[in-house]
């Protein structure tokens, strides 16, 4: 005898995904994650282009030659372009909306991407000046992590012209 | 740890999806749950299983529904010596395209026959059901040799 007379019917099933990746940073990359712990973003610089990596892999993508020079970038810049997260999904540790933005280091040539926190997710914008806000030294730990997020410093905003080059 | 060491971090990605299934492949795992296994008559008569929505030659929507054995015959097989965490078993086992009585196509699924040396194409393998089925693949815990081989 059957009780899908009686019984709901199977609508959906679980059919959850999971990677169990071994991550491995990479000399470049350890340095760099290293030096967070110090409250310093390091980077690296193209010895053919100039431009300056941040995080630095080791090598320019464009020239394909080890970048071997390691400068150090500030702690501040300008966001280039953001996303407005509203969506909710497993594990979120934030409320939504918040953002989630790439941010244009002074001294940096690539953006790096970072939470922006301390101001209305509606009035993050495009050449909005942002600083880092560190963990406490003793909280801190080779991971971007050590940065909590970025917020805004009140400067203008930058000109356009001094970012196009980064969208 | 000197400054010049590599770094290395687990990197875990899962998603936590939920699939909906549909009429057709909803009635099969339904079937599951009660401990039956169903197919779908094809538009040339053939019985397949597990179900299709759509004939496969002409496309038309299927709809026929038709109660299989809980035994078949091993098509083809590939014995997995050390299975991994996701696994259905933690012994090895054999992954095995199953063609039950009464059907015409071949489930894929897994064969609890212990060693290697115990499978072969064309054995006869029976369900082994799970014990709290809930309506998933699942419900079915493995196929085993039938006794008597
Ligand atoms: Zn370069």
């Amino acid at each position: 005898m059957s009780d899908t007379d009686t019984v709901e019917p199977v609508r959906s099933i679980r059919a959850p995904a999971r990677l169990e990746y071994r991550f491995t940073a990479g000399a470049a990359q350890s340095r760099f994650l290293r030096h967070l712990v110090e409250g310093k973003i390091l980077a690296q610089r193209c010895p053919q282009c100039g431009k300056v990596y941040v995080s630095p892999r080791g090598a320019c993508a464009a020239d394909g030659v080890a970048t071997r020079e390691e400068v150090e970038v500030a702690d501040r810049g300008t966001v280039t372009t953001f996303c407005v997260v509203n969506v909710k999904f497993a594990q979120q540790v934030l409320t939504i909306p918040y953002v989630s933005a790439t941010i244009l280091l002074d001294g940096a040539d690539i953006g790096l991407m970072h939470l922006i926190q301390e101001v209305e997710a509606d009035q993050v914008h495009m050449g909005m000046r942002v600083e880092a806000v560190w963990s406490p030294p003793e909280e801190r730990g080779p991971t971007l992590e050590s940065i909590r997020y970025f917020r805004p410093t009140g400067e203008p905003d930058a000109a356009y012209e001094s970012y196009r080059e980064y969208v | 740890m000197a400054d010049t060491d590599v770094l290395v971090a687990p990197n875990i990605l899962e998603y936590p999806y939920t699939r909906t299934v549909g009429p057709v492949l909803g009635r099969f795992m339904t079937g599951l749950r009660d401990g039956r296994i169903e197919g779908i008559r094809a538009s040339d008569g053939r019985v397949l299983v597990p179900p299709a929505e759509y004939d496969p030659v002409t496309s038309e929507s299927l709809d026929q529904f038709v109660e299989v054995g809980q035994a078949g015959v091993v098509t083809t097989w590939a014995w997995v010596t050390e299975p991994r965490p996701p696994h259905p078993l933690e012994r090895p086992f054999a992954w095995a395209l199953i063609r039950l009585d009464g059907a015409d196509t071949a489930l894929l699924h897994v064969v609890d026959a212990g060693d290697e040396s115990k499978m072969a194409t064309r054995m006869r393998v029976r369900v082994r059901w799970r014990d709290h089925r809930v309506g998933e693949i699942q419900d079915i815990a493995c196929f085993v040799p039938e006794e008597g081989q």
